[in-house]
């Protein structure tokens, strides 16, 4: 039925009655449909070309694995390496997720399953409202509020307890007590995740047929059972879908990192020191940088483009497959 | 009564008791957990609004919107150049976007469909969606920034524009889809084109939803930085309309500032911060209140 009307209504035009200026006005109308679609897939290849095209010179002299791996970054003596910004990115990625996710599943889990009715449309508004908030705000609050906090409450005290610990020591001490750095950019980045995360499992969740939530309570199970052996095996890889997206939005965010990661251009072994990640090196850099500098900043583009394409794409396959049948 | 599965019958000391009050902490500690979690979040969210709210009122004042961004180290000053710049860049970038993303979610939706090329392009539409602001800052300076040798509004605007184009696509696509195929019949069987049935009935219909996506979109690059940080850039004049030089612009204004060691400049900072995003909160709102009266009616 469809199929027949489909073909009737759009492939093939009745005869019009007019045919001359109707069917111009038609094929136009198409065609530039048509081309505005085609121009949204150019914009995609247009960046991924200016990135490996800029980049390109770097790849070619220093070899890619050499600039992957390298953790010099020396704009003097035109040596260039990707890992400080690389592990940097990754760490507060890392942190990011280890903070958001639970909070993000336990807010999904209150609003659909806990959450009284009055509570429950506020809140996830204003959830859904929170991911509206542009990112410089949250750089600013990390830089002017939880910077301070985390020198004061955390990183000072921290240094005397683990002071001399074998690894714990290398990893959480700091040098200078400044509050910015690696962790609380992932602190950050945890918060702007959050809104994002929970928006989405809630709706998976909302989605789960409430007969299948009804059937495991009559049979006695807890809330608790209900989450763990009914809905999470029912949403599945869709909300590992949902983290991956949250991924990708931690990896790429700019500015709230870039106001509190330190922008320090070497590697430290440190979580509390400050470091850089890929965003935040390039809005640091690229305005004042010429030659093989810039080159070095669009390969570092390139690098961040291909991982968080990677990221949407498994995401894409990972929530598509849940909704297919 | 017996109704226990042979395998736990068999061993006689199965605590049930134990068992039971097991299953109850279990259930109490998850309780507590995802309040707590939600508490910690709301919390945390709520602060970072209450501290804006704070700052931003108390650096606000009527010359925030008369005077123009101050020199380093200089007293006073305002925002206006910045806000100007903003606004113009802000609806330069969605009057370039929403004929392109209109017109490319009305392929996707009315004559791409389930093709192979549509099933590519939505694809690729939900990576623009979500790459790094940033990385399209990148590549409009590659084509744009470098060929014509300075920053300029232009560019600013063509880099919010493809923040903004896959936001249009993506819900021009999905309010069409949700518009009957009996409507498109209608006009069809009434001997009219596709150009026409598209345009005076099923956009008509999905007019509301569309017009969300288009709000939507003009919220999300209201606030965008790292795309202008390389494009329009910033210019501490007052506001010039040449859009071929450097704009100045609320999100980068307020970057620079806020980083800044003057304690005007910070203020300034807050107050810009504070309107920027009032103004998206009231897009974001007015965008639901557009979509619940639609389908309410």
């Amino acid at each position: 039925m469809t199929a027949v009307t489909e073909r009737l209504a759009l492939d093939r035009p009745a005869p019009a009655v007019r045919p001359s200026a109707l069917a111009a006005v038609d094929r136009v109308f198409r065609l530039s449909a048509h081309l505005c679609a085609l121009l949204v897939l150019a914009v995609l290849v247009g960046v991924l070309a200016a990135m490996v095209h800029g980049g390109w010179p770097i790849f070619r002299e220093l070899g890619a694995a050499d600039f992957l791996t390298s953790s010099v970054w020396d704009v003097n003596t035109d040596r260039y390496g990707a890992w400080p910004a690389i592990a940097g990115t990754l760490m507060t990625a890392l942190i990011a997720l280890l903070i958001g996710v639970p909070v993000s599943l336990g807010i999904a889990v209150f609003l659909t399953e806990l959450a009284p009715p009055w509570l429950k449309h506020p809140i996830a508004t204003a959830v859904e409202l929170l991911a509206a908030v542009p990112s410089i705000i949250y750089g600013m609050w990390g830089l002017f509020v939880l910077a301070p906090l985390v020198a004061r409450y955390v990183q000072a005290p921290l240094n005397q307890v683990v002071e001399g610990m074998p690894i714990l020591g290398t990893i959480l001490s700091s040098q200078v007590p400044s509050g910015t750095g690696i962790a609380t950019a992932g602190v950050i980045l945890a918060l702007m995740i959050i809104p994002f995360i929970a928006s989405v499992t809630r709706d998976i969740f909302d989605q789960i047929p409430t007969v299948l939530r009804e059937s495991a309570y009559g049979i006695g199970c807890t809330t608790w059972e209900v989450v763990r052996h009914v809905l999470l095996p029912q949403a599945g890889v869709s909300i590992i879908g949902a983290i991956m997206l949250g991924l990708g939005r931690a990896l790429g965010e700019t500015m709230a990192v870039t106001f509190v990661v330190g922008n320090a251009n070497r590697l430290s072994a440190s979580i509390f020191d400050p470091g850089s990640t890929i965003a935040s090196r390039i809005a640091n850099e690229f305005n004042e940088a010429f030659g093989l500098q810039m080159n070095a900043l669009l390969a570092l583009g390139c690098v961040l483009f291909l991982v968080t394409f990677a990221i949407l794409f498994v995401a894409r396959l990972l929530i598509a497959r849940v909704r297919a049948p | 009564m017996a109704a226990v599965p042979a395998h736990l019958s068999a061993c006689e000391a199965v605590p049930w008791r134990r068992v039971r009050r097991q299953r109850r902490v279990a259930d109490r500690l998850m309780r507590v957990l995802c309040v707590a979690f939600t508490a910690v979040g709301v919390f945390a969210l709520g602060w970072i609004l209450a501290m804006l709210a704070w700052e931003g009122v108390h650096a606000l004042s009527p010359r925030i919107f008369t005077e123009a961004t101050p020199g380093p180290g200089s007293e006073g000053g305002g925002l206006a150049n910045a806000i100007v710049g903003s606004l113009v860049l802000t609806f330069l970038g969605i009057a370039i976007a929403t004929p392109i993303g209109v017109m490319a979610g009305t392929y996707l939706a009315e004559y791409g469909k389930a093709s192979r090329l549509a099933t590519t392009i939505r694809f690729v539409n939900d990576a623009l969606l979500s790459a790094p602001s940033i990385l399209i800052g990148l590549f409009v300076y590659t084509v744009m920034v470098q060929p014509m040798g300075s920053y300029s509004g232009w560019a600013g605007a063509v880099a919010l524009a493809i923040i903004a184009t896959p936001v249009i696509v993506r819900t021009t696509e999905d309010m069409l889809r949700l518009v009957p195929s009996t409507l498109r019949e209608a006009g069809a069987a009434l001997g009219a084109p596709p150009a026409i049935v598209i345009r005076s009935i099923t956009w008509r219909a999905a007019r509301a939803g569309m017009v969300t996506g288009i709000v939507l979109a003009l919220a999300r690059i209201a606030g965008e930085t790292a795309p202008l940080l390389f494009t329009a850039l910033n210019n501490s004049s007052w506001f010039n309309a040449n859009l071929l030089g450097g704009v100045s612009n609320l999100p980068v204004t307020i970057f620079q500032f806020a980083l800044s060691p003057y304690p005007n400049w910070q203020q300034l900072a807050w107050a810009g911060a504070l309107l920027i995003t009032v103004a998206i909160l009231a897009l974001s709102v007015s965008a639901r209140l557009l979509l619940r009266r639609r389908t309410t009616r």
